[in-house]
């Protein structure tokens, strides 16, 4: 049924409009330390290889000249930072204007939570060891740049499952 | 070449290791160029090794492009720990870009179609991240059997992979409207998230499903009524607010439904209104849902009782300790300011208080807000808040500040000489911070205040004898004195009467000549000063004319320039004097 509309629509369909690419809530989900090495990174946006480390230096150099008093959200050019410091590590996640960002400071907990969850009081080691783990958690979190589950079960049941596939 | 094959962890502990960028940089290309070399003879019993160093090192930064056949390789295996590494490359590594995208679409297709839930979950987490506006037409149906019938786990998946196909072919939105329909039944908050969303994307982009939606709108506040009150399921609580992301979202779509609809604001309105004052907000959860409250309250056509409340609610986040709620209202109330004057008129302590807030970004907000909030009716203690906070603020602020009270005073000044009295003190403050134009823009108002000029002039001279720094106020108190220099010789019941000699006033303005801190422009304004100052005193002129003739030799060509024509004045056109 959905074929005869592949007709009236214009040939540069193949890439993101502009529009589309505004509407992606979450645009990147990134964990940097202290020294600027980044641990783990995830793009809902398409970024060059050399941008992203680029981005991913002056966001860690923002987040590091905050002082206490200052408030978790960042306004960085056309949108907003959120960020949150566990130990030597930061979680900074770049978001559209449009979106909450206390819901989002939210989410980073719970995905902080879940972590420790499942590696029982998580490490920066554990995550650098883990990645193909961690990124599954992310992904069942967060799907294209929106909040799909929250609900610390049902995101830690895939994995269970993997383990017990992986142990037999 | 003899070394061993490095397992991942080895990899990483070597990058730990290795003391600088080079050595760094040097054992990535040598590792790189091992993958690339075995994914070219395409070993069968790799494995997943060389993806997965590969995944690490695109993770540092450096290019992994190879890797992308080697992702759709391992995604098309049998195997399900080499499928899922798979899925994970083409998630990181590939986009709609690259070539390689379209080979996705077979092995995607197949994998839906899978006995397994765990490949199928897979395969629609990469449509739903992956999948071009083609690909999603083609799976669209099998996408949307999925979300009907298969068991829970991939229904959900399935519901999050349709907002991504309707985001990207927006006419399919009609094959996932029935389903949504029936989604809104249940009570498992997993599917709940996942079909508010969708049914959010789709209302977005479709007015004609927006329309259908509007009639759940019921359906929607019943289930944020029942979130509400439903005591609470410890599953999904965080501090005691039951699913607040679940919340936020049903507000979010209830925001979209309700906008430009009077009819359908109408119906949410007690709900807003209940939501707005039984949540919790001693943890940032509460906080979180009360804001996305506040921000549909506003985008609505709410009563008029409702916008006040959510008003209040902002300005009772105003007086929280966490900076981040502070930060979220202020941001939200300087959107507002316009819509919502009158209600706003009450935070005004509030506001100005916020003004000494530590973080800078929250006091220029407050700054902002404070500048919209001004009045005729509160002009005077406003402003006298501003002054203050002009006197204490870092020197970033003083510009923005001192323009806002300057443009302010000129709206609502009560009479002149509050306007005149508040500019003073402006200029006085912000030092040289001041607007260009307005220098001039005082001047032009002075002159226009006849009766107030002995005060004026008093007032300037006593402010330049104490300090000729700064540029702005030392240049309308030399043009000032130019002109009504011999006003101060007059008594005047306002100001202090301070006996002015003339000498005084000439040996100040000699004062401001020579000094090293005035700027060509203000030495100009002095020359010309003193020369209208020569028509105007009694005394002798000879002072005047020696000062000039100093200046005929200036290395400033305009200064040179006009005081040799003020020389020639007094050596030519003398006679041309009036008598005094």
């Amino acid at each position: 049924m959905w074929q005869k509309y592949s007709s009236c629509l214009p040939a540069s369909c193949n890439k993101e409009t502009i529009s589309e690419t505004n509407r992606k809530m979450i645009k990147f989900f990134l964990m940097v330390n202290k020294q600027g090495q980044t641990r783990l990174s995830r793009y809902y946006e398409h970024v060059e290889i050399h941008k992203r480390t680029m981005l991913e230096a002056e966001v860690i150099k923002n987040c590091l000249s905050r002082s206490r008093e200052q408030c978790s959200f960042i306004e960085y050019k056309d949108f907003k930072l959120v960020y949150r410091q566990y130990a030597a590590l930061f979680i900074v996640v770049g978001i559209n204007e449009t979106e909450n960002e206390m819901a989002v400071y939210e989410l980073i907990h719970n995905f902080v939570e879940v972590l420790d969850r499942y590696f029982s009081r998580v490490s920066e080691l554990d995550i650098m060891f883990n990645l193909d783990r961690v990124h599954i958690i992310l992904d069942e979190m967060v799907l294209n740049g929106c909040i799909v589950e929250t609900n610390k079960n049902r995101i830690l049941a895939p994995l269970f499952v993997l383990d017990k596939m992986a142990e037999s | 070449m003899g070394d061993p094959v490095l397992t991942l962890p080895e990899l990483i502990r070597r990058v730990r290791g290795a003391r600088t960028q080079a050595v760094e940089r040097e054992l990535v290309q040598r590792e790189c160029a091992r993958i690339r070399g075995a994914i070219r003879v395409g070993d069968p019993q790799a494995g997943t090794a060389n993806l997965t160093k590969l995944l690490y090192i695109h993770l540092l930064g450096y290019p992994a492009h190879f890797g992308q056949m080697e992702c759709l390789k391992l995604l098309a295996s049998p195997q399900f720990h080499k499928k899922r590494i798979g899925y994970l490359g083409a998630a990181l590594l590939l986009d709609e870009r690259q070539d390689a995208h379209l080979l996705l679409t077979n092995s995607i297709k197949n994998d839906l179609a899978h006995p397994s839930p765990c490949v199928q979950g897979l395969a629609l987490g990469c449509l739903g991240c992956l999948g071009s506006a083609g690909m999603c037409r083609d799976l669209a149906g099998e996408v949307q059997r999925l979300a009907a019938d298969a068991p829970a786990p991939v229904r959900r998946k399935a519901v999050a992979c349709a907002v991504h196909v309707v985001r990207k072919a927006p006419e399919l939105s009609d094959v996932f409207v029935p389903i949504c329909d029936r989604l809104l039944q249940e009570r498992r908050h997993g599917f709940l998230q996942g079909t508010l969303l969708l049914i959010t994307e789709m209302c977005e982009r479709s007015p004609d499903v927006l329309n259908h939606f509007r009639k759940a709108v019921p359906q929607v506040v019943e289930m944020l009524r029942n979130l509400e009150v439903s005591g609470y399921s410890q599953e999904h609580s965080i501090m005691g607010v039951s699913d607040p992301f679940l919340q936020v979202r049903a507000l979010r779509l209830l925001r979209v439904l309700g906008q430009g609809s009077e009819e359908t604001s109408e119906a949410m309105n007690d709900t807003l209104a209940q939501v707005a004052t039984n949540t919790e907000t001693s943890h940032n959860a509460g906080s979180a849902v009360l804001y996305e409250t506040v921000l549909t309250i506003t985008a609505v056509r709410s009563a008029p009782g409702l916008r006040v409340l959510a008003v209040n609610i902002l300005g009772r986040f105003l007086l929280s300790r966490d900076r981040n709620i502070r930060s979220v209202a202020l941001a939200s109330l300087l959107r507002l300011v316009h819509a919502e004057n009158s209600a706003l008129q009450r935070h005004r302590a509030t506001v100005l208080a916020c003004l000494r807030d530590p973080d800078p970004a929250l006091q220029r907000r407050a700054l902002d807000l404070s500048l919209a909030l001004l009045s005729g009716a509160n002009i005077r203690t406003m402003a006298q808040e501003l002054l203050g906070f002009l006197e204490t603020c870092p020197p970033a602020m003083k510009p923005p500040c001192a323009s806002g009270l300057l443009l302010a005073a000129e709206r609502f000044a009560p009479n002149k000489r509050w306007h005149i009295d508040t500019v003073l003190q402006v200029l006085t403050m912000a030092g040289s911070s001041v607007p260009d134009d307005g220098v001039s823009r005082l001047v032009q108002l002075i002159g226009g205040a006849g009766e107030l000029h002995p005060y004026i002039v008093r007032r300037l001279y006593g402010a330049l004898a104490c300090d000729i720094s700064p540029q702005p106020l030392v240049q309308v108190a030399t043009w000032c004195i130019g002109e009504y220099g011999d006003l101060l010789a007059d008594s005047c019941e306002e100001a202090e009467p301070v006996q002015v000699e003339e000498g005084q006033v000439l040996a100040l303005l000699e004062r401001v000549l020579q000094s090293h801190l005035s700027l060509p422009p203000t030495r100009a304004l002095a020359l010309t000063a003193l020369m209208k100052l020569s028509t105007r005193l009694q005394g002798d002129i000879d002072r005047i004319r020696r000062i000039v003739c100093v200046f005929g030799s200036c290395h400033d060509i305009e200064l040179q320039q006009r005081a040799v024509e003020y020389n020639a004045l007094f050596r030519r056109y003398d006679h041309l004097r009036c008598p005094r």
